[in-house]
């Protein structure tokens, strides 16, 4: 098991309130990843949780016990550190033991957990290296070698991947992605890469400041954003975030639409403009619109191989359904 | 290409010439003081007899025969060693304490604790005196231990605090989340990723503690004196005992000097500590 609940749960530093009070609940076995730009207080969230930082008001609960109070070692956590934190004097074998061994179990039982570990995450050749003979990959697994031997209430994981290179980081998402598949142990998992958030999580918070932003599914933070940060934060590309005439004609301050919703024409629409680059990636093509009384350029994904290049002149309809609305207080209108 | 070829033939040789001069320029005095030790007294103030002489033990046989230097070779062992030891019992936690949980005052706790070496200790020397005469710790091995440990604490926290500053503290919570207890933390992580810098502090503070003349030459008469003592008692206003005097001081720096040697590479490996992570 392992619900965790955070109650109107503050952190100061000094005298900068970091985290302003804060409620949220992760259910047993699920994935919750935590995202937001850097600085917005989401490694301090997942260490509060953890117990690393010590919460300044409000209780932390794991399975209804609070324990604000308990020492990280005794919380039943296990966590991945950005920088893998491996004892660098101990070899594989006795990193991944080392939480084993700290529970005292038997030399036998220890042994045999371990292997399996190894085997699973295919460390068994390098059991006998120390960490500095491994590479980034690698030792990240012993990272997480060293957390499920465990079997934890919940995994932390606090930007693991971030240190690795773009083609081992897509092959470590999908590892870490299958483990919870595997293990339906809850996993609480912070990262500024929305990408990673939408592609691993059940649940995704938002945070800006601090402040949770939004809570929902990745589809629900897609589909519906409940304000302009996460509109603009949730997608890759970016959504299209328009203020002015057009905004004010459909009721709202900004509207916003997502460049998959927006019909391109030569000939007539509802924005003209005039295309800047055009990236082609083969099975998509974005196309970067200027458009005249709009500050930055405007978006628009294209299926397949589109031919538009630099200087053309182009029309753009939104889709009207997948418009998003907001007010000037940044909320959504619906 | 010519000469680059020949600028480094040139510096090749000089450098090293230039190192031993200036290596045998320091080492002379030590030297002349090893060979005076084997002179008589007579012959200690010959100049002409600096180099040809008559070696002999006999300012070495009479050292120990006469002035007991065994009692004072082992009150210095024994200081010097508890010195140390009770240095680490403090300074470890202490700089560990500061190097993972640094508040706001960290660098001025710091910096307070090196301003008490900048006291001139002259200036509390008769104060130190009536107050442990009064309390009975005079010429007491207990309170020169006390004495050799208060001095070097400043030194030894301020170099534990960079070695440990240089271990991750991510490694310490990892430690932290996988069940350790503060206790643990220093057993499991601390001491064995930090043991080339306690291994150095603690064997130069125990350098600093033989060598100490200061305190234990004024704070002790007979029963604590240390081989400080012995040398400041073999000097003599006239200098007529060249030759004792010099043997005294060979058979008081000699076991820190073979010390030094046998740990040379623990001692620099302890120093870089930090570059070789």
């Amino acid at each position: 098991m392992g619900r965790i609940v955070l109650e109107k749960v503050t952190k100061k530093f000094g005298e900068v309130e970091v985290i302003p009070p804060l409620d949220l609940t992760i259910e047993d076995g699920e994935f919750a990843v935590f995202v937001g730009p850097s600085g917005c207080g989401k490694s301090t969230l997942l260490r509060l949780i953890a117990g690393l930082e010590e919460v300044t008001s409000g209780e932390v609960k794991i399975d209804d016990a609070t324990v604000t109070e308990v020492p990280p070692s005794k919380r039943g956590l296990a966590m991945v550190f950005q920088s893998y934190a491996l004892y660098p004097h101990m070899t594989v074998r006795k990193n991944i033991a080392f939480p084993l061994r700290m529970e005292k179990m038997p030399q036998s039982e220890i042994d045999a957990k371990v292997d399996m570990a190894a085997k699973s995450l295919n460390l068994t050749d390098y059991l006998d290296r120390k960490p500095g003979q491994l590479s980034g990959g690698q030792r990240q697994r012993v990272a997480i070698g060293r957390a499920i031997v465990r079997q934890p209430e919940a995994f932390l994981f606090d930007e693991p991947l971030s240190n690795l290179d773009a083609a081992l980081r897509v092959g470590m998402r999908l590892e870490i992605s299958e483990l919870h598949q595997r293990l339906e142990t809850t996993m609480i998992y912070v990262t500024h890469d929305q990408v990673e958030a939408m592609t691993m999580a059940d649940k995704i918070v938002v945070l800006q400041a601090g402040v949770i932003e939004q809570v929902g599914s990745p589809l629900e933070l897609y589909e519906r954003p409940q304000n302009r940060f996460v509109a603009g934060f949730i997608g890759s590309p970016k959504m299209n975030l328009i203020e002015g005439e057009a905004a004010k004609k459909r009721g709202a301050q900004t509207m916003g639409m997502r460049p998959e919703h927006i019909a391109v024409s030569t000939e007539a629409g509802e924005f003209k403009g005039t295309v800047g680059v055009a990236e082609h990636l083969g099975s998509d093509t974005f196309l970067h619109v200027h458009i005249d009384g709009i500050e930055e350029h405007v978006t628009v994904r294209q299926r397949g191989n589109v031919n538009f290049k630099y200087g053309d002149t182009v029309y753009l309809t939104p889709e009207e359904a997948n418009v998003h609305k907001f007010g000037a207080d940044g909320l959504r209108i619906d | 290409m010519a000469i680059v070829a020949q600028h480094t033939k040139f510096s090749k040789i000089a450098w090293p010439v230039l190192a031993w001069v200036v290596a045998l320029i320091f080492f002379f005095p030590i030297a002349y003081m090893v060979m005076t030790s084997f002179k008589t007294d007579a012959d200690a103030v010959k100049p002409e007899l600096l180099f040809s002489f008559t070696p002999t033990l006999d300012n070495y046989a009479n050292m120990t025969d006469n002035y007991d230097y065994w009692r004072f070779a082992t009150n210095s062992l024994i200081t010097a060693t508890f010195a140390t030891l009770f240095t680490l019992v403090v300074s470890v936690p202490c700089a560990y304490a500061m190097a993972f949980n640094p508040t706001r005052a960290t660098k001025d706790i710091l910096m307070w604790m090196l301003s008490t070496k900048m006291l001139p200790a002259a200036a509390v020397l008769y104060p130190m005196i009536f107050m442990t005469k009064s309390l009975g710790l005079y010429d007491t091995k207990f309170l020169i231990v006390m004495v050799l440990s208060l001095i070097n604490l400043p030194i030894a926290i301020w170099m534990l605090f960079t070695y440990f500053k240089d271990i991750p503290k991510d490694i310490i919570e990892a430690g932290q989340m996988d069940g350790l207890n503060t206790w643990g933390e220093v057993r499991e992580i601390l001491i064995p990723l930090a043991w080339g810098g306690i291994a150095s502090t603690a064997l130069l503070v125990f350098i600093f503690c033989w060598n100490e003349a200061y305190w234990t030459v004024r704070l002790t008469t007979t029963d604590a004196a240390t081989l400080s003592k012995l040398i400041e008692g073999n000097r003599a206003p006239e200098g007529l005992f060249f030759g004792r005097l010099s043997a005294v001081s060979t058979a008081a720096v000699g076991p820190i000097v073979v010390l030094g040697w046998f740990c040379q590479k623990q001692l620099v490996q302890g120093l870089t500590f930090g570059a070789v992570k």
